[in-house]
């Protein structure tokens, strides 16, 4: 089990230099160095800022200094906000974003697989086909449109919610709902399909046979063995989350780590977009590495490999 | 093939014929501006109303639907043709080659797409052109992926055998007895592939990340009604409108054509 799961951690690396290697190169690549102002700076102090940045080494070298900064956490200092490291920067606004991701994922967890269950034992009746009708839409139906519906509907027309920032409950239901809305979807249209699948069954009409009630059979047998499928897109999942949180924390001025990303690109603030992107990285690494164990340790038929 | 994706189909001619044909259908030019006729709602001159410049928001829509649909499809033509082509040897050659070639898609699958087109684009700055390479660099790992399990299924079939025994060489067997058994699957992709590419460059746009002035798709005119959604909702409704219609059209239209052409995923 251990070697198990330090091989799957072991797939984690090449994603990381990947991403890391490329970060590294738009660093390089884009014209115009972090030290170019309007006015020049004297030709020994330019000398000095550039010996304390490694940028006077040459490329290899500066390549390894960079990985070994990224080791020890190091993620250097924001060209836009002077005076802050990208590493308290992302300290600041990880949290926020976590809450919001969070929050999106427990809300489509729930309703996508309630609304499934109860699609799936009920298959063509009027829930059934309105859980298919919100499987469809909420796929095709993009976030930043659905946040500038409810915006509409519950900030400026029914003044609800508030239509911006993240100060207590009420600033994050509708963000909240806006992102998880489009996985709920997808959810319940898997579990739907898984619990058509497992009603099926020849152990379910031998658990009716036996005269187990029809509650203990959905609870107890159906529920465990559909949402299985579910648990195989929890990674691609987090991978939503993640560009999804940039969207949802723009159009609800969020002040977490997806806004500040965004607000990094249009600055051109290379270490901000490389650290972001670092982290967003780990993120998707571990989720994947945490499916593939919850998975086996859900289905035992599934070999350790 | 049901109604409804028959009908998302008619639509979605209409609506890339429109594109096409703006110059003459639209009732302004879409930079005209009327500084007499800021800001309006929608009425009988201006059907879908104006912006702060005095621009009117239907002509608008559709030039830019010239820009998002033409991204949409190009890009899908291209990740089209890339993924095929990279997923067909990957498949047919099998062993170690594709046991490589697939990390190299696993690697670029398993990062988020919108992160990826973002880093592309701050290298390759914010035009047309850069959009389209950075959706198209991005979503060719997904056609690779379909191809080369089709690939594979394909290669072990009997007709395939036949086809070696009577003597075909390897660009005999897979151009001409293999790919063309994909079709189906190539159409079905291809119409999915259009549906993602245009929601990504609309998104990149809303969040001032896609195309810049004076580029206007349908994701910039949203973003840019976006700041005074309150008080002209119009200039946000309109063209949001029109990203998700024709979203559900491509979604409908590909969902039906899936039943049509792909007896394997029949539900």
């Amino acid at each position: 089990m251990l070697l198990f799961i330090f091989k799957r951690f072991l797939w984690g690396i090449p994603v990381l230099l990947t991403v890391a290697t490329l970060t590294f190169a738009i660093m390089h690549i884009v014209p115009g160095g972090p030290f170019d102002r309007e006015k020049k700076l004297p030709p020994e102090i330019k000398a000095n800022v550039e010996a304390k940045y490694h940028l006077d080494k040459p490329l290899h070298k500066q390549y390894i200094l960079y990985l070994y900064g990224l080791i020890k956490g190091d993620l250097g200092p924001s060209y836009k906000y002077l005076g802050r490291d990208v590493r308290d920067i992302i300290k600041d606004t990880f949290p926020v974003s976590i809450q919001l991701g969070v929050l999106a994922l427990f809300i489509s967890i729930i309703i996508g697989i309630g609304t499934g269950v109860i699609a799936g034992i009920k298959s063509d009746t009027w829930w059934d086909r309105l859980t298919i009708l919100f499987a469809t839409t909420g796929i095709s139906l993009p976030n930043f449109i659905l946040g500038i519906i409810l915006i509409l509907l519950f900030s400026h027309f029914y003044k609800i919610f508030p239509p911006a920032l993240w100060e207590g409950w009420r600033y994050m239901i509708l963000p909240s709902i806006t992102l998880g809305f489009a996985p709920a979807a997808y959810i319940a249209r898997l579990t739907r399909s898984g619990v058509i699948d497992v009603m099926n069954k020849d152990y379910i009409r031998t658990a009716r046979a036996k005269g187990l009630k029809y509650r203990s059979i959905v609870l107890k047998h159906v529920l465990k063995n559909s949402i299985m499928p579910v648990v195989t897109i929890l990674a691609p999942l987090t991978a939503a989350l993640v560009t999804g949180s940039f969207i949802v924390e723009y159009i609800f001025s969020i002040p977490g780590m997806g806004r500040f990303f965004v607000t990094a690109v249009t600055n051109r603030d290379y270490p901000l977009i490389m650290g972001v992107t670092l982290i967003y990285t780990v993120i998707i690494v571990l989720a994947n590495v945490a499916v593939d164990i919850l998975y086996t340790f859900l289905d035992p038929r599934v070999k350790l490999e | 093939m049901s109604k409804l994706s028959i009908i998302s189909g008619i639509f979605l001619i209409i609506i890339s014929l429109s594109a096409i044909f703006a110059p003459w259908i639209a009732p302004y030019s879409y930079d005209l501006q009327n500084p007499t006729e800021l800001l309006q709602s929608p009425n009988l001159n201006h059907i879908m109303g104006t912006d702060r410049l005095g621009r009117d928001l239907f002509s608008r829509i559709l030039y830019g639907a010239r820009l998002s649909i033409s991204v949409g499809i190009f890009t899908a033509l291209s990740a089209l043709i890339i993924g095929t082509i990279y997923g067909a040897i990957s498949g047919y050659i099998g062993g170690r080659i594709d046991n490589f070639m697939m990390r190299v898609v696993d690697v670029i699958y398993s990062l988020p797409d919108l992160l990826l087109i973002i880093l592309i684009t701050v290298i390759l700055g914010r035009g047309w052109i850069s959009i389209f390479l950075a959706l198209s660099l991005v979503s060719w790992v997904t056609v690779a992926r379909l191809i080369r399990g089709e690939v594979l299924r394909l290669k072990e079939l009997h007709f395939i055998e036949s086809v070696k025994a009577l003597g075909a060489n390897h660009d005999r067997i897979l151009f001409i007895h293999i790919l063309p058994n994909t079709l189906g699957i190539l159409v079905v992709t291809l119409t999915f592939r259009c549906a993602a590419a245009i929601l990504a460059e609309s998104t990149l746009s809303f969040i001032g990340l896609g195309l810049a002035p004076p580029f206007a798709s349908w994701g910039t005119l949203a973003n840019d009604g976006w700041g005074a959604i309150k008080f002209y909702p119009h200039l946000t409704i309109f063209p949001g409108s029109a990203i998700l219609i024709t979203m559900l059209a491509f979604n409908f239209l590909g969902d039906g054509l899936r039943d049509a052409l792909d007896p394997h995923k029949k539900v």
